[in-house]
């Protein structure tokens, strides 16, 4: 299992910078998920990392040992295609087959690996069937036994699921976490859905515009986002952001409401903006709680029912409406006022200049 | 008078009989184009008749094709006609394909180079045997001077030389139609995704690997198609060989003078045509010819379909 590190490793087509310098480290038998919107730049640090695509500078060390500029072949790892990439004039067996073939293994250890890793994905009975007979679903388990089947020192996946439906990428999510697990094997895997990273990443790294925009655990990103991109991109859903102005331990909202900051809060803000001036208050839906002595006041815009809870959708002025999620106990007719308070330990503050998150403890 | 006051009677002007209407003609052309001379030349084929002689055919049942099938004279034709497919489509095979590897990567003036490649396949057969025998020519043609013989009298004589005359013929026919099979090859390669080959480049397969096990099945189909055509032309071989050799030279083998570049369609052409004009007899040579390229064919679609299926 590999450590794998990007050291001001970029990436240009033409004069646009698909990845800019980027620096990050995955560490042996780590689960790291690449997400980020589309055309963020995900595939090509995947390329990169995979040596499918050349850098156009800085370097990637593979257990320190220096690889940029190694063939994809002699990096040892596997990689997953967002569309598979099977080899359509060979059988399943054979595609599976193939890496050990190129190696040249022996017959008969290769008949049992393959057939080790066939009943490891549960696809034994599909094993003569060719690519184009196979549902996306299984094109898809055959991928990934092609890729397990050499035992690689990391796994590089490229929207694995990507193509398959809803109800299958559940179990297929849990497949790999599982496989992970039982392999150990250092993997990087790339989404644009933000529930399959936090689900299954052990590490998360939100990319936006070619650049890392954060690179933490999924709690880390998802209670305290670097910047508004990933408290805005991170939950469904993301966080609420309220523009506000804060002057002596409170912040006016919009429609006349006032928030008391909490005081632990005071310095930390003090530093960042000093003792009056704009700031953005952020929280999670699942901060703020329902209650008729809350400080703000609101009106019911719509609510959305969910199996387990309610989510709230409230007006606090024509142009900010945030969302509370609610016990599905109590009716909230629409146009009704609510008032809601919010956990002291769970609120976020934000620069609205810069967009970064001001942190107790200043930004890691 | 409108149809519309008609509207019963337009139908039964409509659907099935214009449809009759549209086919009939052709079919009838057809018969008497088509099905008529096959059918009557399978006839002839069992009877002893010249077309320019008076007296109707007589019937003789198996004799020609016994004839044909057995006299060692005809079965030098079948020879020489399966050698020359055979070499002929094997360096096709191999010329062509080895040039749509080479320009399967695109650079500069590769475009520019494809079409001038693909000339010869559109010249005339006639026009080019014309020119290749004033190529061949040991005194003024280039060829041997190309191959570093200045002395006239030295040179090898590549159409007067029975050794060498078929393999001049087939030197032709390489440079006229290595082209076509570039051409599938082409369109066969430039058809395989990308992706394959960095899947194998991931697979940690070497080039070789890659070549035998992604690149050369992905193409089979279409140099399957390559193979069948070209061995269907190759049993046909007729227009190069008259323009070049027109058979010969002659041979002795045993006790018989033999054409060593007559080709089954050459011979059949001298026993049609006057002055020889066996009708009968060169009806059975077409039909085993025909039956022969019918065979291969066969062979070939099953190969093709073995492929496709795996
Ligand atoms: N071969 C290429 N040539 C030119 N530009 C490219 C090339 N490959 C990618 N790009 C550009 O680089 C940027 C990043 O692309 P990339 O494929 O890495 O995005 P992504 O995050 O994987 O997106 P998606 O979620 O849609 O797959 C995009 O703007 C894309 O247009
Ligand atoms: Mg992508």
């Amino acid at each position: 299992m590999a450590t794998i590190e990007l050291i001001n490793v970029e990436k240009k087509f033409g004069p646009s910078y698909a990845v800019k310098p980027m620096n990050m480290t995955i560490h042996s038998g780590e689960f790291v998920v690449l997400l980020g919107p589309s055309g963020c730049g995900k595939t090509t640090t995947l390329r990169m990392i995979s040596g499918l695509e050349a850098v156009t500078d800085g370097q990637i060390l593979f257990d320190g040992k220096d690889v940029t500029w190694l063939h994809p072949s002699d990096r040892d790892i596997a990689f997953v295609f967002q569309f598979f990439a099977l080899y359509s004039h060979m059988t399943a067996r054979e595609n599976i087959a193939f890496p050990l073939q190129a190696q040249g293994e022996p017959r008969d250890s290769i008949r049992k690996r393959v057939e080790e890793v066939a009943k490891m994905l549960r696809i034994e009975h599909l094993m003569n069937a060719r690519p184009g007979g196979l549902s996306g679903g299984d094109q898809q388990r055959v991928a990934l036994a092609r890729a397990l089947v050499r035992r690689p020192a990391a796994f590089l996946m490229d929207e694995p699921l990507g193509a398959l439906d809803a109800e299958f990428r559940e179990s297929m999510r849990a497949e790999i976490k599982r496989l992970h697990i039982e392999q150990n094997a250092t993997t990087v895997y790339v989404t644009h859905d933000q529930i399959e990273a936090m689900a299954m990443g052990d590490r998360v790294v939100v990319m936006s515009a070619a650049v890392v925009q954060q690179n933490g655990t999924p709690a880390e990103v998802y209670h305290d986002p670097a910047n508004l991109f990933v408290a805005k991109f991170i939950g469904s859903p993301g966080m609420n952001l309220i523009q506000g102005h804060y002057a002596d331990g409170r912040v006016a909202l919009p429609g006349d409401n006032r928030y008391d900051v909490p005081a632990d809060w005071h310095t930390t803000i003090h530093e960042a903006i000093g003792r009056d001036g704009d700031i953005i208050l952020g929280f999670r839906p699942e901060a703020a709680h329902i209650s008729a002595s809350g400080p703000i006041a609101t009106t019911v815009y719509t609510t959305d029912l969910h199996g387990s809870y309610t989510m709230l959708h409230l007006e606090i002025d024509r142009d900010t409406i945030v969302d509370v999620r609610a016990g599905r106990g109590t009716n909230y007719p629409i146009g009704t006022p609510a008032r809601f308070d919010l956990d002291p330990a769970m609120v976020r503050f934000f620069d609205p200049k810069t967009e970064m998150a001001i942190r107790k403890g200043g930004n890691p | 008078m409108s149809s519309y006051s008609h509207p019963a009677r337009r139908r039964h002007l409509g659907d099935k009989r214009l449809i009759q209407m549209f086919i009939i003609p052709t079919v009838v052309l057809l018969i008497l184009m088509n099905v008529f001379p096959l059918i009557y030349s399978l006839y002839l084929s069992f009877t002893e008749y010249s077309a320019i002689n008076p007296t109707p055919p007589k019937w003789v049942g198996l004799d020609n094709y016994k004839k044909v099938l057995s006299d060692n004279l005809y079965w030098h034709n079948f020879a020489v006609t399966g050698r020359y497919a055979l070499i002929s489509v094997s360096l096709q095979m191999i010329v062509g394909f080895g040039l749509a590897m080479l320009l399967k990567e695109k650079f500069k003036g590769s475009g520019l180079l494809t079409t001038l490649i693909l000339v010869p396949m559109m010249l005339s057969p006639a026009v080019v045997g014309a020119f290749w025998k004033n190529i061949f020519n040991p005194s003024f043609g280039i060829f041997d001077q190309f191959l570093g013989y200045s002395d006239p009298n030295t040179a090898p004589e590549w159409l007067g030389d029975p050794d060498l005359a078929l393999w001049a013929v087939v030197i032709v026919d390489v440079w006229m139609w290595s082209p076509f099979v570039m051409l599938l090859s082409l369109a066969g390669l430039s058809a395989i995704p990308d992706y394959l080959y960095e899947a194998a480049a991931i697979d940690r397969a070497s080039a070789w690997f890659q070549f035998r096990r992604i690149t050369l099945p992905q193409v089979m189909p279409l140099l399957l198609i390559a193979v069948l055509f070209r061995t269907i032309e190759a049993f046909k071989q007729f227009d190069l060989v008259m323009g070049l050799t027109g058979g010969g030279p002659s041979l002795l083998q045993g006790t018989q003078a033999v054409n060593v570049t007559e080709t089954v369609s050459v011979k059949l052409f001298r026993l049609a045509m006057p002055p020889q004009a066996q009708t009968g007899l060169s009806s059975a040579m077409a039909y085993v010819v025909l039956i022969i390229i019918i065979a291969i064919s066969n062979l070939y679609i099953r190969a093709l379909n073995k492929v496709r299926e795996g």
